[in-house]
């Protein structure tokens, strides 16, 4: 799509096994960004991604042979960083939450409108996180025995036996309460700056509560955490 | 080896591994016939000792009569030590008998020796033949953790593999041991009746033949199990094809048909997508919603197909219903209602909060908003069936105007735990 403009537009590359949804995805985003490739298997993206370096990868969670994970561990060891936003029909919270512990900056599902598509990919490639309500509500479940407030002994520091070694991870096993907050609003279905009017805070605020959260999702050694996902698995059936 | 069938409401024939001695056989053929097993087990005993017949008939019934509902696989606290002496013992005991010239000869010890030794390593615990109770409750357990409807529609299920060297390595000692026997035998009826002989050695052969390929026999009825739950799953499977292909395909049909009306399309598309969810994630979509958050996705479900609204419904947390939930999930359809009425195209947002203090609601809607103290005091939409319905329980609710567009109606239930 030769269309010129002043501005870099954001360069893309959509990563999933079904040509048909690559396909309507390029028709709603091609307008506002650089649509600068398609791939549909794993190796396939690795490769194009090396080759093109885009500045955001639009990715799906399951595909054949490991599927988004797989795509994401295959190009970690590069050096400008590439931003993944994983868009996905699964509503599994282990799967997404996995993608999102791998390393991508986001989640949204696959029945999100073409300009609010643009505008996660314009955040993400900001180096922003994007939380839909859905993944707000994953990261709330997960974190949540820890973060009913201090009063709750799993917040007590001492209480958690294997907190010793690194105080650090103390701070990523828990939301803070303005964190949860933020949350409680995305997943209410809030957009970012509904939720900075709220709160009265700025909309810069809000990226930044998000993003701390998606670093604590990424960081957090808490055993909690795979516990749930374990769970879920479990609780498939 | 056929269980006699009688009309009689009689037992089947099962053995009765735990008040057994070895295998119980004699107690199950006890059971089944009303007699005392000790007669039985006396009447074993002489026929194995009076030309091996009672130690081959034994075998085979241990091989092809199943252990009845709930017996282990051995009598409880049999020791294999012990019984190898008790057979000992009894050889020393004919050898006796057969020197004071009440037994039929001492020739048949050794054969009687060999073969009671070949049996027990061939189907002795831990032989093919064995199966051991542990392994299999183990896969059963196994099989019960795990395994999603998606994970049993990719026919992933790891079945025991066993380590066929080993099986193999025992049952060449075993069968040798048994063969040996054999041969022994033949030497000694022989001498007994040399006309006998070569009738004799058809039998013997046929006799050890079937107790060396026994124990892959009883494989091979495993595997006739094994494909017996294969066919049960891909009989699932098929199931839910049929199911995926009536449903999906007569949507796309309807799809087609409608195709100049945009908000049928998304209603059916949107249906369909959750029956398709349903089937993978294994709920059936005519399950009762016991939990809130089950009947609070039920309640947004029927709405979106009655107002061809989209309801993006979000939980954290669950917990059982009870009439104080029932009632929040009652308000909540009030408000998603209220909401697919006024909210347009704009999809509708609930989110679900369960903690251990309370049960709260957020429905929130993005279109033109109203103005609660405007709607006639007649109307019970908003007033009596969702603020009035909260109170009465015990809970309460709000509504406000949302940030820039819409409305939020939030409900808050405190639970005592």
């Amino acid at each position: 799509m030769p269309v010129v403009s002043a501005a870099p537009r954001v360069r893309v590359l959509l990563v999933d096994d079904h040509a048909l949804l690559r396909a309507g995805v390029r028709a709603e985003i091609a307008g506002a960004v650089d649509v600068v490739g398609e791939a549909g298997t794993v190796a396939e993206a690795v490769a194009l991604i090396a080759v093109e370096r885009p500045d955001v990868v639009l990715l799906d969670v399951h595909m054949p042979d490991g599927g988004g994970l797989a795509v994401l561990r295959g190009v970690a060891a590069q050096d400008p960083p590439v931003r993944f936003l994983a868009l996905s029909v699964s509503d599994a919270a282990e799967d997404v939450i996995a993608l999102i512990r791998a390393g991508a900056r986001g989640y949204v599902t696959k029945a999100i409108s073409g300009p609010d598509l643009v505008a996660a990919i314009r955040r993400v490639a900001d180096g922003d996180a994007v939380f839909s309500p859905r993944l707000a509500g994953f990261v709330l479940d997960a974190f949540k025995d820890g973060d009913d407030g201090p009063e709750s002994p799993a917040a007590v520091p001492v209480a958690d036996p294997d907190a010793g070694a690194d105080p650090d991870d103390q701070d990523f096993d828990r939301l803070t309460p303005r964190e949860r907050e933020v949350l409680r609003f995305i997943a209410r279905g809030y957009m970012y700056k509904e939720v900075a009017l709220r709160l009265g805070i700025s909309a810069k605020t809000v990226e930044t509560h998000v993003s701390a959260v998606l670093r604590k999702l990424q960081l957090s050694s808490r055993h909690e955490l795979t516990r749930w996902a374990n769970e879920r698995q479990l609780l498939d059936e | 080896m056929s269980t006699p069938e009688t009309t009689a409401p009689r037992p089947r024939l099962r053995r009765y591994t735990a008040t057994g001695e070895v295998y119980g056989v004699c107690a199950g053929l006890g059971v089944r016939l009303g007699i005392d097993p000790a007669l039985l087990r006396i009447a074993f005993v002489v026929a194995a000792t009076t030309g091996g017949l009672g130690f081959v008939l034994y075998g085979l019934a241990v091989i092809f009569v199943p252990r009845a509902p709930g017996q282990p696989e051995v009598p409880p606290g049999r020791d294999w030590r012990k019984l190898l002496g008790l057979v000992l013992l009894a050889t020393a005991g004919l050898t006796l008998l057969g020197r004071l010239g009440v037994w039929w000869g001492e020739a048949m010890t050794w054969p009687v020796l060999l073969a009671g030794t070949g049996l027990a390593v061939l189907y002795g615990p831990g032989s093919p033949a064995s199966g051991g109770l542990r392994d299999r409750l183990r896969g059963g357990v196994r099989e019960g953790l795990r395994g999603s409807r998606l994970d049993r529609l990719r026919g992933r299920h790891d079945d025991d593999d066993e380590v066929p060297g080993e099986g193999a390595g025992r049952a060449l000692i075993g069968g040798l041991l048994v063969l040996a026997a054999g041969l022994a035998f033949l030497q000694a009826t022989g001498r007994l009746a040399a006309t006998g002989r070569a009738l004799g050695g058809i039998l013997v052969v046929l006799v050890v033949l079937a107790l060396v390929l026994g124990p892959w026999v009883v494989r091979l009825l495993r595997t006739l199990t094994a494909e017996r739950r294969e066919r049960i799953r891909s009989q699932e499977r098929a199931e839910m094809a049929a199911h995926l292909h009536d449903s999906v395909l007569q949507t796309l049909t309807l799809i087609q048909r409608r195709a100049d009306d945009p908000a049928t399309v998304s209603t059916l598309a949107r249906k369909q997508e959750r029956e398709l969810r349903g089937w993978l994630t294994g709920e059936r979509p005519d399950a009762p919603a016991d939990t809130v958050a089950a009947a609070l996705r039920k309640a947004a479900e029927s709405i979106e197909d009655q107002f061809a609204v989209t309801i993006d419904v979000v939980t954290v947390g669950d917990r059982p219903l009870d009439d104080r939930l029932v009632a929040v999930v009652a308000a909540a359809r009030e408000a998603m209602l209220n909401a697919a009425r006024f909210a347009g195209d704009e999809p509708i947002s609930v989110f679900l909060d369960v903690t251990p203090k309370d049960v709260e609601v957020f429905v929130r809607d993005r279109g033109p908003g109203f103005d609660l103290d405007a709607v006639p005091a007649d109307r019970h939409g908003v007033r009596e069936s969702i603020i009035g319905r909260m109170a009465r329980h015990g809970g309460e609710a709000t509504v406000q105007p949302g940030p820039g567009v819409g409305t939020e109606i939030a409900l808050r239930m405190g639970c005592p735990s």
